[in-house]
């Protein structure tokens, strides 16, 4: 006998990491249909902007998400910037790409560690929280801060690398990657992970660039883009990485992109650690930017994040839309978990790596 | 199959702008373009067009961005399209008169900008047409105004 039912995951669901409810409506264990509801924590943020002076956003703009605040903040810097059409300090683009990478390994561990309770193993949990912390005494040596780090500026970054850093910085990478293996370890090794990972969730590459995934969870489902690599911003096209990308389309898929992209951050740091030019950090920035339309897209640890920024001349931004990666992806849940049975939906929406304060803004 | 005559898999900035006033002429106009950027406006009742040419002949797979922008006098939807082979993105934007705040869904080509046009709609109270699920996603559902038009105040500002 099966019965059909709707079930209401969430607000406050152990799966959902943050506030956001999934109904799924099930035909006995199968998920036949599923609805996203997000907005409990719809702030109005792009209209509190239009009454902010423009260095007053930097901080708001790493509140968008806690774990990659170092990305907000730089691509909002970049928007004022290209409507400035500032040419940012060569040693500041440097400090910038190596946090960026530093926050994308202490996002991706923040997954990793949420993705480790949600299929029942504590134990990657706390080794990878054990390592974040690692990278988050990095940000605090750099900028003060452990998650909010407010550290670039209009034209350049906050303040110059402080002493040692290079070397904490590389010590901690190589620390890193002989220690990631611990917890590939525990997850690749395991029967149960594996089985509930694999073959679930699966999206075809068609599909995902329709559906408007991106980030490792497009890569996970094999269309090759990232935006560090196909349209670079600052220096990254001085860099040599590779940018991994699985065919599978599964929540495996996705997993495995993750845990390469982190190596690959690795690589860039030790790349733009080596090849760090001297020179200021920091150009004055006019207070005012000149009415026109601009935007500016950046590789965020979850998928591309896009701000549309029009000025008018005055000191405070007539509009700025801030495209959410999460808001899409997650608005693409109904096709992820379609056809999926009930106890696969954690591993199948903990692969989307969610993150409500940028997605309801 | 890139060259094609009906399908291009990675068309360049010289090739997009060629291709799109060949077919649309004046309805679309070019207003700039630099490095892996094309900067357009089009006229509101060639939109479904033009972006299902886009998808289907110029290969951009992804709508990255539908928002909207409230200029008092008039209103604008703003298109961000991106194409996975070459990093090209196309910038699009279309005028909507004050008295009919209608424009064609994308959706159907696009299902990435289903969430976009419902926010568009809630906060700017722009009609998208055809779209297969016009209801408000951020604010609550008995909400009678669009927070994000320039007429609506915030407390404490001028």
């Amino acid at each position: 006998m099966t019965s059909k039912m709707w079930v209401t995951m969430g607000p406050q669901h152990p799966f959902s990491h943050g506030l956001w409810t999934l109904k799924v409506r099930v035909d006995g264990e199968v998920i036949t249909d599923a609805t996203p509801i997000i907005g409990y924590l719809h702030r109005g943020w792009e209209k509190e902007c239009e009454h902010r002076t423009y260095p007053q956003i930097i901080p708001m703009a790493d509140r968008l998400c806690y774990s990659a605040s170092m990305t907000w903040s730089h691509l909002y810097v970049m928007a004022v910037e290209e409507g400035l059409d500032l040419e940012v300090p060569e040693r500041a683009q440097y400090l910038r790409v190596v946090a960026d990478e530093i926050c994308r390994i202490q996002s991706h561990l923040m997954w990793l560690a949420a993705m480790g309770t949600d299929l029942g193993n504590l134990t990657v949990f706390l080794w990878s929280l054990r390592e974040r912390e690692i990278f988050l005494d990095l940000f605090v040596k750099l900028c003060g801060q452990r998650l909010t780090t407010n550290y670039p500026r209009i034209g350049g970054v906050r303040n110059d690398m402080p002493y040692l850093f290079e070397r904490d910085c590389m010590r901690a990478v190589e620390r890193f990657e002989k220690k990631l293996w611990d917890i590939i370890a525990l997850m690749d090794d395991s029967a149960i992970f594996l089985s509930r990972m694999q073959g679930v969730g699966h999206v075809t590459r068609k599909e995902a660039a329709n559906l408007g995934l991106t980030g490792p969870t497009m890569r996970g489902c094999g269309v090759d883009f990232d935006v560090r690599r196909d349209d670079p911003y600052e220096v990254y096209d001085l860099f040599d990485f590779e940018v991994p990308v699985s065919q599978d389309g599964d929540a495996y898929g996705r997993y495995a992109v993750r845990i390469e992209e982190m190596f690959q951050s690795c690589e860039i740091i030790r790349q733009a650690m080596a090849g760090m030019p001297d020179g200021p950090v920091r150009v004055k920035a006019p207070r005012n930017v000149p009415a026109g339309k601009h935007f500016a897209r950046l590789e965020d640890p979850r998928g591309e994040g896009l701000m549309y920024l029009i000025s008018d001349g005055t000191d405070r931004p007539y509009r700025l839309k801030v495209r959410s990666p999460i808001f899409v992806n997650v608005s693409a849940s109904k096709r992820l978990v379609l056809g999926a049975r009930m106890a696969d939906v954690p591993a199948v929406m903990g692969t989307i790596d969610m993150c409500l304060g940028e997605t309801d803004r | 199959m890139a060259g094609n005559d009906d399908f291009y898999e990675a068309p360049t900035v010289e090739q997009v702008i060629e291709l799109l006033s060949a077919k649309f002429g004046d309805d679309v106009k070019l207003r700039g373009s630099k490095a892996r950027r094309v900067y357009l406006s089009a006229k509101r009742e060639r939109i479904y067009e033009l972006c299902e040419y886009i998808h289907d002949v110029l290969n951009f797979e992804q709508a990255s961005s539908v928002g909207g922008v409230d200029w008092e006098t008039h209103m604008q939807v703003v298109y961000h399209l991106s194409n996975y082979f070459n990093g090209v993105m196309i910038e699009i934007e279309t005028d909507i008169p004050l008295d009919d705040l209608r424009v064609d869904s994308v959706t159907p080509i696009w299902e990435g900008a289903n969430w976009h046009e419902r926010e568009t709609y809630e906060l700017f109270g722009i009609v998208f047409n055809n779209h297969p699920h016009l209801e408000r996603l951020l604010t609550p559902c008995d909400y009678q105004f669009f927070p994000f038009r320039k007429s609506y105040k915030l407390r404490r500002a001028d």
